[in-house]
């Protein structure tokens, strides 16, 4: 297996830039690497539900002939990325990991994903994903699961577990993820990599296939921070066709994470967050959270216990907001202009072919999500549900401000426990929820957060990811906390943490 | 089931009737509401569409600026209140030609609220007060194919046009107009054909009823006289002429007392309104129970209008349509009958425009309100969609004023007009209208008419002028009408002289 799938993507954009490798020749790489262990849905690792290679070869190409004359359009020119199966991708199929868009071939681009074509970063495919994002484990995915490579009996997380894991087994050195509740940061948790939720409006999701609008964002998916910092500079920034992105201009994460890597943090006000412990929490998961904490005191921070007594009533706000916004988004899917159509036996109305189509199209997860989201809607029900949650919304905002005026930054656990056996929770609902425990406030008040590695647990050897949290617009701290952490730690571990993960063999 | 209609008379003598009007104008913005595509009226169907109001998976909408600006203008000249801060709200619900299964439109927070249109029925003044006025977004437009009425009920198949999707409307809902139950028709469609003229002076319509660009949902109920409480409504849809709003209150007025009548109760349901006999049927059934699952747009940032530029539209309002009714009145000499006829006709903005090419006043009315009128009644046609423009009729006014053609002849040239022959002077040409300009064949023709009546030559020698009458009369028929009178008179007298 070739060396060049151990690189980072900054590692890589140097040897691109210095003419020791090629755009090709990485690309290949990764092909390579997913063709021996990816597999498909019965084994392998399975984060990839389709694969581009000729177009991801085409475009490395093109790179290479830019380099070879005397352009390049980005640092990252030339260094390949996996695109979540959600966003949007003119000429490649776009699934959201459902059968009632299956064989759905955007005719656009999403925002974020012209960007990266844009810069050159060849497209190595399209990621799994729990079905339209709804999930924990990625076993929502109507194509099968994601498998982690730390262990492919459990989960990679979700709902982006085919990004975290396609990174984690250097299928890609880059993937492209979305976070509605967790969905980049505990997949990053549970797969040892690193994950970053933007500030609310800091990215386009112009082209990204909602969940819950209000909650959604696009952030990168990757095995260092610094990468996460070069990604989320290329893909940041005010979109005119995504009227709730900020304008606000986009930079020195590359430079923030450049200095907390020095692992100087005096000065630097880090608060705990209190609610974010306790029963349920993983011994293994909290100790490596503590030791993370203690590190943070040994690298000049200030360390307090902060209370954010609201967050104990995120989970059940979220669980409202989320299915009153998806119902409305998913009722598009009706087999009139696009995707799959069922058509009943006899001489059917249009109604009868949407119900069937809608029946046979969507899993059991997203039928359960729409019936809450259309009850919380009702009339008579909507004041004590939807708009009842918009208010408790409002306080856990509120107490993130109050929280953001004596700290710099938020700390906790990113998932209260490690990636669990598949299977283990999918006739569980509300255990299954309780895995975004510790990532729903930041996305309930906007706010950016990110989750990096913090070693494995002593009772099963598996990742354990430390979340940062900062006020919105301030993604930066993140950057330069997160990586004052990873130096510390790869310092401590001798090397980073997913060289400890076992050696993939083939799926077969 | 037969229906039970009850004469108006009858309808009206024993109940009152509560109106209520919802409006909705399409704006002339070149794009549309959500999204950069034209919205333009026709085009190769599903041409003028994008992601956005395709309602593709992942695509975003972004408020069209212009359509803002256009719904302040309009709340204004209505006078309504103009929100410092609203919504935009998505109303729920499945129909293939919606592209994301909802409607992007506004719900408790509209643009513009509490409002008042004074309209004016045979010289009495109604206030008619607006509940809001709110912008949305349209929906497709479906073709039921095959089967006998057109609905979808029985059709083989539907297409759905999306070119009209995502084309800004507002929609202006009046509160319950309460007003004498025999004068409701009319003060329904004296509502709305003002509130098309104010649209219109506001230029951010096309306003054509007849194209759908404004379309009325008549609301109605009725409650015996003295209750204290309204009756049951109905809604009808898509009302698409100013007749028609006037015929679909009369008629469900007369429906509803049937049922009431006979101790029945109405039914509210939505209702569908047919041009061709006046009556309307049930369409779906609507109740109470339907229920959106309104909840503010997440994809949206709220549309707060800042107070300086509210006022800056306000600077930009056509004159107040009373103030500009009794100006033009004085301008244009017309008594308060003339103006009364002028008015229920709805020729005012016509007879301006007229006047606007060079027209004299008292011309244009009598063109517009005598002889137009007569047309667009037979044909049921609005004055405005009679086929003939304002530009036209000056036309043939100016022709009309330089004896190229007379009144007489005039009238043939609307009917070339109307059936599309060309312009007037080619409408002249190919009916071959013009009046005769040579005097050689008018001088033979009258001593034609003499030599015939060799009598009347004697009388009017005689000082008896109006016996020229009957010459005339025979040189007019002899020469096909294509006489200018007034020559013809000047030459006999020549003549005997």
């Amino acid at each position: 297996m070739s060396e060049l799938i151990r690189k980072t993507a900054a590692e890589l954009a140097d040897m691109l830039a210095a003419g020791e490798t090629t755009s090709v020749e990485v690309t290949q790489a990764h092909l390579d690497r997913i063709a021996a262990v990816d597999g498909d849905a019965e084994a392998g690792v399975h984060a990839f539900l389709h694969v581009d290679a000729d177009g991801a070869l085409a475009q490395a190409a093109e790179s290479d002939a830019r380099r070879a004359a005397g352009e390049s359009r980005h640092l990252l020119d030339g260094v390949p990325i996996a695109v979540k199966d959600v966003l949007a991708t003119q000429g490649l199929p776009t699934t959201c990991g459902s059968r009632i868009l299956e064989g759905w071939v955007p005719p656009y681009d999403a925002t974020v994903v012209g960007k990266i074509k844009a810069a050159g970063l060849p497209i190595l495919g399209k990621t799994n994903m729990d079905e339209f994002a709804m999930g924990s484990s990625t076993e929502h995915s109507a194509y099968g699961p994601t498998r982690n490579p730390w262990d492919q009996t459990r989960i990679p997380g979700g709902s982006g577990g085919g990004s975290a894991a396609a990174v984690a087994a250097f299928e890609a050195p880059l993937a492209l993820g979305t976070d509605t509740g967790g969905s980049i940061r505990q997949p990053g948790a549970v797969t040892g990599t690193v994950g970053v939720k933007p500030t609310y409006g800091g990215v386009s999701r112009y082209g990204l296939v909602a969940l819950a609008n209000s909650l959604d964002q696009v952030g990168p998916v990757t095995r260092t921070v610094l990468d996460s910092a070069l990604l989320h500079e290329l893909i940041g920034g005010h979109d005119p066709l995504d009227s709730t992105s900020v304008d606000v201009p986009v930079g020195g994460f590359v430079e923030a994470a450049r200095q907390g890597a020095t692992g100087d943090l005096s000065g630097l006000k880090v608060g705990v967050i209190k609610e974010l412990a306790g029963d349920g929490w993983q011994p293994g998961v909290m100790e490596r959270f503590a030791e993370t904490v203690a590190l943070l005191k040994d690298l000049g921070a200030e360390v307090t216990e902060v209370s954010c007594p609201t967050f104990v009533h995120a989970m059940a706000t979220y669980y409202l907001i989320l299915p009153a916004e998806c119902s409305s988004n998913l009722a598009k899917f009706d087999a009139m202009r696009y995707g799959l159509r069922v058509v009943p036996e006899g001489d059917p109305s249009a109604e009868a072919v949407m119900k069937a189509t809608r029946d046979a199209g969507f899993g059991d997860e997203v039928k359960r999500r729409i019936m809450i989201g259309t009850y919380a809607l009702s009339s008579g029900y909507y004041d004590a549900y939807y708009g009842q949650a918009q208010k408790v919304r409002t306080l856990i905002s509120r107490d993130f401000a109050a929280a953001f005026e004596d700290v710099d930054v938020l700390v906790s656990p990113t998932s209260p426990t490690t990636a669990f056996p598949l299977g283990d929770k999918l006739d569980d609902p509300l255990a299954m929820y309780l895995q975004d425990l510790a990532t729903i406030p930041a996305n309930l008040a906007g706010v950016p957060g990110i989750s990096v590695p913090a070693g494995l647990a002593d009772e099963d050897g598996l990742p354990v990811g430390f979340q940062v949290l900062a006020p919105a617009l301030a993604d930066d701290r993140l950057y330069r906390v997160g990586a004052a952490v990873e130096a510390a730690l790869t310092s401590r571990w001798g090397g980073p943490i997913l060289a400890q993960a076992p050696t993939l063999e083939g799926p077969r | 089931m037969t229906e039970v209609l009850v004469p108006f008379d009858e309808v009206i003598a024993k109940y009152d009737p509560a109106l209520g009007l919802e409006v909705h104008v399409e704006l002339n913005t070149n794009t549309k509401m959500f999204c950069g595509c034209p919205a333009v009226f026709g085009g190769e169907p599903n041409t003028q569409v994008c992601p956005t109001c395709l309602g593709l998976p992942g695509a975003m909408p972004v408020v069209n600026g212009k359509a803002v600006e256009s719904a302040i203008r309009i709340g204004l000249a209505l006078n309504c209140s103009i929100a410092e801060w609203c919504r935009f709200a998505r109303k729920n619900y499945f129909y293939p030609d919606m592209p994301k299964n909802f409607q992007t439109s506004q719900y408790d927070e509209p643009i513009a609220f509490d409002g008042w249109l004074d309209v004016e029925v045979e010289g009495e003044t109604f206030r008619v007060e607006i509940e809001r006025a709110h912008m949305e977004e349209d929906t497709g437009k479906s073709t039921h194919v095959g089967g006998a009425t057109g609905r979808i009920h029985g059709a083989d198949y539907s297409l759905v046009d999306y070119n009209r999707a995502g084309i800004p409307l507002i929609e202006i809902v009046t509160r319950p107009i309460l007003v004498p139950a025999e004068k409701a028709p009319a003060v329904a469609r004296a509502y709305v054909g003002q509130l098309r003229d104010l649209i219109l002076a506001l230029g951010v319509s096309d306003a054509r009823m007849d194209q759908g660009s404004i379309r009325a949902d008549v609301n109605l109920s009725l409650a015996p006289k003295g209750a204290d409480k309204l009756g049951t409504r109905s809604e009808t849809k898509n009302v698409n002429s100013l007749r028609s709003v006037e015929r679909a209150v009369r008629f469900e007025m007369s429906r509803h007392a049937g049922i009431l009548d006979a101790g029945g109760s109405v039914l509210q349901e939505t209702r569908h309104f047919h041009e061709d006999t006046g009556t309307t049927s049930s369409g779906r059934e609507k109740s109470d129970a339907e229920d959106y699952r309104y909840f503010p747009e997440p994809d949206l940032v709220p549309v707060a209008p800042s107070r300086e530029w509210v006022e800056e539209l306000r600077g930009t309002l056509p004159e107040n349509p009373t103030q500009k009714r009794a100006r033009l009145q004085e301008e244009y000499g017309f008594s308060d009958l003339e103006m009364r006829d002028v008015w229920a006709a709805g020729a005012l903005p016509l007879i301006e425009a007229t006047v606007a090419e060079g027209t004299a006043p008292q011309s244009a009315r009598k063109w517009w309100v005598a002889e137009l009128l007569r047309r667009a009644n037979d044909a049921g046609v609005e004055l405005a969609e009679v086929g003939v423009t304002p530009q036209q009729v000056a036309e043939v006014q100016a022709l009309v004023d330089a004896k190229t053609i007379n009144d007489k002849l005039a009238r043939q040239v609307f009917d070339g007009l109307i059936a599309g022959e060309g312009t007037a002077a080619e409408v002249i040409e190919k009916r071959g209208l013009a009046l005769v300009s040579d005097d050689g064949p008018l001088i033979a023709a009258i001593d034609d008419a003499l030599a015939a009546q060799p009598d009347i030559a004697e009388k009017i020698r005689g000082g008896n002028h109006a016996a020229a009458g009957a010459v005339i009369g025979a040189v007019m028929k002899a020469t096909r009408g294509q006489a200018d009178a007034a020559r013809v008179r000047e030459l006999i007298l020549e003549k005997l002289a």
